[in-house]
């Protein structure tokens, strides 16, 4: 057994400190529902406040992993269980925390029935998504990665809009069906590698390419549709509109961040020479993304709906900025990650808010809020703001090195995805228009600003704009050592020679 | 020559077996209180569980008939297992079928035996007699509620059924005893190799022939025609008991007379099981997305789960029948878990097994809702529950066999039962109940979910010991 400097298993403290909150929430009675809300809050602080020594404990200069947990668990097909952060994932354990505090806050007076289930759903879907980010075993990997459908297939399903139920099993049934594939992935690999699933171990050999180019495609089905990329995003939408607030929130913060995290976890550094030689189309999947969910968000009536399709054109950017291989794109695509995961769950905690008054989506029930709300106003504007990509918000920040990285990479790409922010300027300050100028409309007259609860779930939000908008460095320095290891290994690993599409395809003919 | 007694020990069990079983139908005359055979039959089963345990009862007997190893331990284990959660679930049941009779226990008895003889025969002749005493006592156990058409015609159908699968198997014994002149299993192997029979089609056709007649115990496809009307007309507890204790005496008997009779045909059996394997998780997955009733759903699925466990006999390596019978242990928790909560449903004047009764469930019964989530989940096979330990370490075997195709089309069917089994959840938790439904609660239905739910989480969660179980019984 290995434990980490810390001489504290900070890492399984943080995954199973929520999962023994559920359990603890089971046993408290069902009628003591303020009880109940009380001790999930406080566990949620809870696992916060442990989570924030790895802010100040980590080292920058190296791109080893940190907090290292290591232990046998099943010996007889040499699976450990195997914790550890880096760079690149240590941003999205702490963004995991922040998010499930804000969803149970947004929650507090608008789930009302099975309250217990729900808190219970929110509690282990936040162990899960930790356990995402610090798996090192890819077998412990996948166990997180499925266990997590279940809470939030929960929380769509049961806590959803009136379309509920079909867009939980849309979603479950997307992502399971990438999962499996992606699992047959794993086994090849474990018995191509000599039966181990040591994600680290792994990624310091090198695979024949017909190996590497099944194994891209079979983790890149499990990747793609949680991202969500091009051609597999349908579910998203459904998903996102249907959810209750705090399931649109973690999905949009956390959850969709998994699929990019998975590529530059798994897919890079396992498979550097599929990588390389999968760029083109990847590029091209990104930019179809962007422009593609960008002009389709200036034709949705639904405000969820909305936001969620913009989700599709920002994680175009992503995967664009991870795809174009170089430490620009790339550092630019994991802090859009993050950004994204801000803007987007402040834009979708900010539309719970209102909903929570007026119980409607629809963009045309709205007009003139602005009046009526006026710090509600001027919150949702910094959202929009950011993320649209202002200079001085994070948005800004986060594009503009992706598409640094983009041109450098891949001009024509560079240059289309620069029209996805053009686009999307439009359809945020549209929307904007259309919900808080204007004529003030009659079903939102009267309508009380936001209270102490919901201001306090929002401002971390705004903090986190500004503090990335303005000082970035203080989250891309966690990322420099672990980027620059990674795009080593992607642009130096395997055999040398360029490799292309048109030669993979010859070679897989023959 | 003199008559030398043979070892009795490795057979003790059997021996417990039998006398527990007679005395449980001598006792039924003199015993007004049904439940006090129950009782009876548990402790007793147990007591021949720990003969597994005792010195010597790990070897072959009566001249190669009989074998005990480490294989038919594991076997016998999931029997006992089965039986004895069936008859916790199954004490409250009857009164409320109305059917509390003595007998029933005597006969799940002898169903058990038969099924330990078949995973310890090493003989032809041994392994018939073990598949008839489980059959016989399992069709009756169908019919058991004497009132009720439907559970009448389910014994007769699968009576039906099961002697058109039983004269299969004779017919290739019998081709089997013609070519090799013997029906021990280890001396059927060595004459084919010695004579060379391998590819003969009279060979091949005693293999196909006894491949059909298992098929039709595990319900494999197309031989599964009886297992839906069989196991919705049957009484629930027994519907419970056929899905889990005859598949895996099915699977014992298929990993048992394949890879140690047929060792040199293999590439012919795995020919015929590969195409059954395959049509049995496409049709077992496909038809259960349209069941209404809950009984069938599982029958259609229990139909499903034979075509994963088949992928372990498949790839035929010690892992390979290592995952199957794990899968035969985790199916055996899971499924008696699931069937235990549709017992608990069924009450006087309601029936209890239609799907739309399930409807929100969670609301009037969150624990019960609770523990037929973790069931549906773990059938489906999402960590962390048994179920996908159990997947998981099938897909494995298969991989390394070199089935990687093969596993890929499991995988996509499994992905699609994760629709049906999804549905009993959706019914319990996000639509509103449309009528109260009242449970029938027990001390032993607590006790036999209690032990269901824990084994399938725990061994979600740590499974070494279980896989570690599996992985050295097979030598």
């Amino acid at each position: 057994m290995e434990t980490n400097s810390m001489g504290f298993p900070i890492l399984s403290a943080l995954i199973f400190l929520p999962v023994a909150g559920a359990v603890l929430l089971l046993l408290i009675p069902r009628s003591k529902e303020m009880l109940i809300k009380a001790v999930a809050l406080s566990v949620s602080i809870l696992a916060f406040i442990i989570s924030l020594p790895l802010f100040s404990g980590f080292n920058k200069a190296t791109h080893a992993m940190q907090f290292v947990e290591r232990q046998a668990w099943i010996p007889t097909w040499n699976i450990t269980y195997y914790l550890g952060l880096d760079g690149i994932s240590i941003l999205f354990v702490l963004l995991s925390t922040l998010i499930t505090i804000l969803s149970i806050l947004i929650s507090w007076e608008s789930i009302k029935n099975k309250v217990k289930e729900f808190y219970i759903s929110v509690l282990i879907m936040e162990g899960a998504m930790i356990g995402v980010f610090c798996a090192l075993d890819f077998f412990l990997f996948y166990i997180f990665w499925e266990a997590m459908l279940i809470p939030m297939y929960l929380l769509i399903g049961v806590w959803g809009g009136p379309n509920r139920v079909y867009a939980a099993i849309k979603f479950f049934l997307y992502t399971l069906v990438g999962s499996v594939l992606m699992l047959v992935g794993i086994i090849v690999l474990y018995f191509h590698a000599g039966r181990t699933f040591d994600i680290l171990d792994l990624a310091t050999r090198t695979y024949p390419y017909q190996l590497q180019f099944w194994l891209f495609w079979a983790f890149f089905a499990a990747f793609a549709v949680k991202v969500p990329m091009f051609p597999v995003h349908t579910w998203l939408p459904d998903a996102h509109t249907e959810a209750p607030t705090a399931g649109s929130v973690i999905l949009a913060a956390v959850l969709i961040k998994m699929g990019a995290y998975g590529f530059l976890r798994f897919s890079m550094p396992l498979f550097p020479e599929a990588a390389r030689a999968m760029t083109p189309a990847m590029l091209t999947l990104s930019v179809i993304a962007i422009i593609y969910g960008a002009v389709i968000c200036l034709a949705q009536t639904d405000l969820k709906r909305l936001i969620a399709y913009s989700s599709v054109s920002h994680m175009g950017f992503v995967t664009l900025g991870i795809f174009a291989l170089n430490t620009q794109g790339m550092e630019g695509g994991i802090l859009q990650m993050i950004n994204h995961g801000i803007v987007t769950g402040a834009l979708f905690l900010s539309v719970g808010v209102i909903y929570d008054r007026t119980h409607t989506r629809q963009i045309a029930d709205y007009g003139g809020v602005a009046s009526v709300m006026p710090v509600y106003a001027s919150l949702f504007i910094v959202f929009t703001l950011a993320s649209i990509g202002l200079p001085s918000t994070n948005g800004f920040i986060g594009e503009f090195l992706i598409l640094l990285g983009g041109f450098t990479a891949n001009q024509p790409a560079g240059v289309l995805a620069a029209t996805g922010i053009i686009i999307g300027a439009g359809y945020m300050l549209w929307l904007y228009q259309r919900v808080f100028f204007m004529e003030t409309n009659a079903k939102v007259t009267g309508l009380a600003d936001v209270n102490m609860r919901e201001l306090v779930t929002l401002l971390p939000m705004v903090i986190l704009v500004f503090w990335i908008g303005i000082y970035p460095d203080t989250f891309l320095g966690f990322m420099h050592e672990s980027v620059r290891h990674l795009i080593e290994r992607v642009n130096t690993g395997g055999a040398p020679g360029a490799t292309t599409i048109a030669k993979t395809v010859s070679e897989i003919l023959q | 020559m003199p008559l030398v007694m043979p070892d009795l020990k490795p057979i003790t069990p059997e021996i417990v077996m039998t006398c527990l079983a007679l005395f449980i139908l001598v006792a039924d005359v003199f015993i007004k209180r049904k439940e006090t055979l129950a009782l009876l039959s548990i402790i007793g089963m147990a007591a021949a569980a720990f003969t597994f345990a005792l010195p010597g009862a790990l070897n072959t007997t009566f001249g190669g008939m009989f074998i005990s190893d480490g294989y038919s331990m594991f076997f016998k284990i999931v029997f006992a297992l089965n039986v004895i959660l069936t008859i916790l679930i199954s004490v409250k049941y009857l009164a409320v079928e109305r059917v509390n009779f003595g007998e029933y226990y005597a006969l799940l008895l002898f169903s058990t035996l038969g099924m330990m003889i078949m995973a310890s025969a090493g003989d032809l002749i041994v392994l018939y007699l073990g598949l008839e005493l489980m059959a016989l006592s399992t069709y009756i156990l169908a019919g058991f509620i004497r009132y009720d058409m439907k559970s009448n015609e389910a014994a007769l159908k699968y009576f039906l059924l099961g002697s058109f699968a039983s004269a299969f198997l004779l017919y290739g014994i019998s081709l089997a005893y013609g070519l090799t002149g013997t029906t021990n299993l280890d001396r059927i192997a060595m004459t084919i190799s010695e004579k060379g029979l391998a590819g003969k089609p009279a060979l091949t056709l005693s293999m196909i022939m006894i491949a059909v007649a298992f098929s039709f115990k595990i319900a494999a496809v197309p031989f599964h025609m009886w297992a839906p009307d069989a196991y919705e007309g049957a009484p629930t507890s027994v519907t419970a008991f056929m899905s889990v204790g005859p598949k895996a005496a099915g699977f014992a008997v298929i990993g048992r007379v394949f890879l140690m009779a047929f060792p040199m045909v293999r590439a012919e059996w795995v020919a015929v099981f590969i195409p059954i394997a395959i049509m049995t998780m496409a049709v077992g997955n496909i038809v259960a997305l349209s069941q209404t009733n809950i009984k069938r759903m599982l029958a259609y699925s229990s139909i499903a789960h034979a075509g994963y466990a088949l992928l372990g006999i498949i790839a035929g390596t010690a892992d390979g029948l290592a995952s199957m019978m794990n899968y035969m242990l985790i199916y055996a928790f899971m499924n008696m878990g699931a069937f235990a909560v549709i017992i608990m449903l069924r009450s006087e004047g309601f029936k209890g097994d239609a799907i739309s009764d399930y409807e929100g469930l969670s609301k009037t019964h969150p624990l019960a809702a609770a523990l037929m989530l973790v069931f549906m989940f773990s059938l489906t096979g999402i960590p962390p529950t048994a179920g996908f330990m159990g997947k998981f370490y099938i897909f494995m075997a298969a991989i390394n066999a070199g089935y990687t195709w093969l596993v890929i089309i499991a995988v996509i069917f499994s992905a699609i039962s994760a629709y049906f089994y999804l549905r009993i959840v959706m019914n319990m938790y996000m639509k509103d109940p449309k009528e109260t439904v009242t449970l029938t609660t027990s001390p032993s239905m607590g006790l036999a979910l209690a032990i269901t739910t824990v084994a399938v989480l725990a061994i979600g969660v740590l499974p070494a010991k279980v896989i570690y179980l599996a992985r050295v019984a097979f030598p």
